[in-house]
């Protein structure tokens, strides 16, 4: 992760800061930065969406393609991530120096996807046994300004919601072959439904409370932090642990609670925030990076 | 490819340009706080992202230090959802290895590395669209003055075709799959001089000053529009500090 060097004393004001409920940026423990989202940015994807959260941002982009389906599913069709850690968010990353962050958040997002609800996977499969679509989910890291985990699940969240799939028709004639007929309307497209898709809210552990949305100088003063992926409905699909330091269970506790709480109001502003964009139509103003 | 004119008999090309027309293009400095210098273009559908990183000690091993110049060390990657079939890796691959060889050649020529001896300047280029060297070069330029680095002039690059007797300027994705001559072109628009010259495929010679000329007065266009995107950077710029 890209580290920031602070002073004793910087870490130590910001220790008493949060312990008044008063960070450093004026924000509440549980505020977060101003986050802005924005869909279909990149042209030649099924489904794209860019994430501004203070100084990270993210591009996901979604590519739907045809494949054969898991052996052990095979009725559904599935996800695939990968994510890029570029140079341009830090020089360490150059080269092969991004792979461990990015395997490491590539691992994490097939857990919060990996139970039956998060992505109805029955509507991706286009023939069982034989077809079916595979979603790969590309997150590319452009800049990384301190809690990398949450703009990414809102980023992948809003990329799925953006995503459409083209609907295919199998046709079968005489001799039993099989083929795929895609639609003439281009715009005849299916939707997956986002609703039970999670959104990661991490808390860092900065002296005896803990912070939601860390920026990197908070991030260098906490030596624990838990990741806990909630859905709309509140519902906990994952949670670990992560940071070099410990935490004690009432601390655990505390701290899935307001992840549940914060999660909750996410998702809320993340929904409205995306139909909204949704209702402007194909006319709206993209703006991309030139805003 | 059969069936597909890219040039019609009117003199208009598959998008609808003139021969010597340029792609619209679309330019922000400034676009990342923290890196010390980053920019974005937009060249038609190709989308540039280029961040500096620099000058600051060097990374690694000290043996690598230049005693009286700066340097310079470029990485090209281009997203995995960039081109229509999906990449699977980022960069590490031959293409991107030889694209971040091309953009630091270019640069060298560029930035005046002298005035920081022993020290390393790195731009990391990212397409987010399937594109060419051009947009990289243009958004690197930007970037490099973003982050305050001395340059002996702007490079700006352009490429360009040979189509039926006429000279193609800026080549779209679909122009280059065609198959033709492509010539790559960075210009430093003050002087004159050539910072790098690329050319693929079979071309005769007595063509190639036509092909060079049309590239030449598209990167100069370019300059045109490079220098306007300065300049609006600079004058909002000192509006905010109050000059």
């Amino acid at each position: 992760m890209a580290s920031v060097t602070l002073s004793e004393a910087e870490k130590v004001y910001i220790v008493h800061g949060v312990q008044e409920d008063l960070r450093v940026d004026g924000r509440g423990r549980e505020d977060y930065r101003c986050v802005e989202v924005e869909t279909d940015v990149v042209s030649n994807t099924s489904g794209s969406a860019r994430v501004k959260l203070g100084h990270t941002d993210i591009l996901v982009g979604v590519k739907a393609e045809m494949g054969t389906p898991k052996l052990e599913k095979p009725n559904e069709g599935y996800l695939e991530f990968f994510v890029d850690c570029s140079a341009s968010a830090t020089p360490e990353f150059e080269g092969r120096g991004g792979d461990d962050l990015g395997t490491e958040i590539a691992n994490t997002l097939y857990r919060i996807f990996n139970n039956k609800s998060s992505v109805d996977l029955k509507t991706l499969c286009i023939s069982p046994r034989e077809h079916c679509w595979v979603l790969y989910v590309d997150v590319l890291l452009l800049e990384c300004g301190g809690n990398l985990f949450d703009a990414i699940s809102i980023a992948v969240k809003a990329a799925l919601f953006n995503t459409r799939i083209p609907r295919v028709r199998v046709l079968e004639d005489e001799e039993g072959s099989k083929d795929i007929e895609l639609s003439d309307d281009p715009y005849d497209c299916i939707r997956l439904s986002v609703e039970n898709v999670p959104c990661i809210v991490t808390l860092c552990k900065i002296g005896y409370r803990h912070v939601v949305d860390a920026t990197l100088q908070e991030e260098a003063c906490s030596l624990a932090s838990l990741l806990v992926s909630v859905t709309s409905k509140g519902v906990v699909t994952c949670m670990r642990k992560v940071g070099k330091g410990s935490l004690d269970p009432e601390s655990i506790f505390e701290m899935m609670e307001t992840g549940k709480r914060v999660g909750k109001v996410l998702h809320a502003s993340l929904q409205s925030v995306v139909h909204k964009e949704e209702s402007l139509g194909p006319k709206r103003q993209k703006v991309g990076f030139l805003g | 490819m059969a069936g597909l004119e890219l040039l019609s008999d009117q003199g208009y090309r598959v998008d609808g340009r003139r021969a010597g027309e340029l792609r619209k293009i679309q330019a922000r400095m400034g676009v990342f706080a923290q890196a010390d210098g980053s920019a974005y273009i937009e060249q038609g559908n190709t989308k540039a992202l280029a961040v500096v990183y620099g000058p600051h000690e060097i990374r690694g091993s000290r043996a690598r230090a230049l005693p009286d110049r700066a340097l310079v060390n470029c990485q090209y990657s281009s997203a995995t959802f960039s081109t229509g079939e999906r990449k699977r890796r980022p960069h590490g691959d031959r293409k991107s290895c030889e694209m971040g060889l091309q953009l630091r050649q270019t640069f060298e020529a560029a930035i005046l590395t002298q005035l920081h001896p022993r020290s390393q300047i790195d731009i990391y280029v990212l397409q987010a669209d399937g594109g060419t060297y051009a947009a990289c070069v243009n958004a690197a330029t930007l970037a490099v003055l973003d982050a305050g680095i001395p340059m002996r002039d702007f490079v700006c690059a352009c490429s360009a075709g040979f189509v039926d007797g006429t000279a193609l300027a800026d080549l779209s994705h679909v122009e280059e799959a065609a198959g033709g001559p492509q010539l790559a072109l960075a210009l430093l628009p003050a002087s004159g001089q050539i910072a790098l010259l690329e050319m693929d495929a079979r071309l005769h010679e007595d063509h190639l000053e036509r092909v060079l000329e049309a590239a030449a007065q598209a990167a100069r266009d370019v300059h045109t529009l490079l220098d306007r995107v300065v300049r609006q950077h600079v004058r909002e710029a000192s509006i905010l500090l109050g000059d």
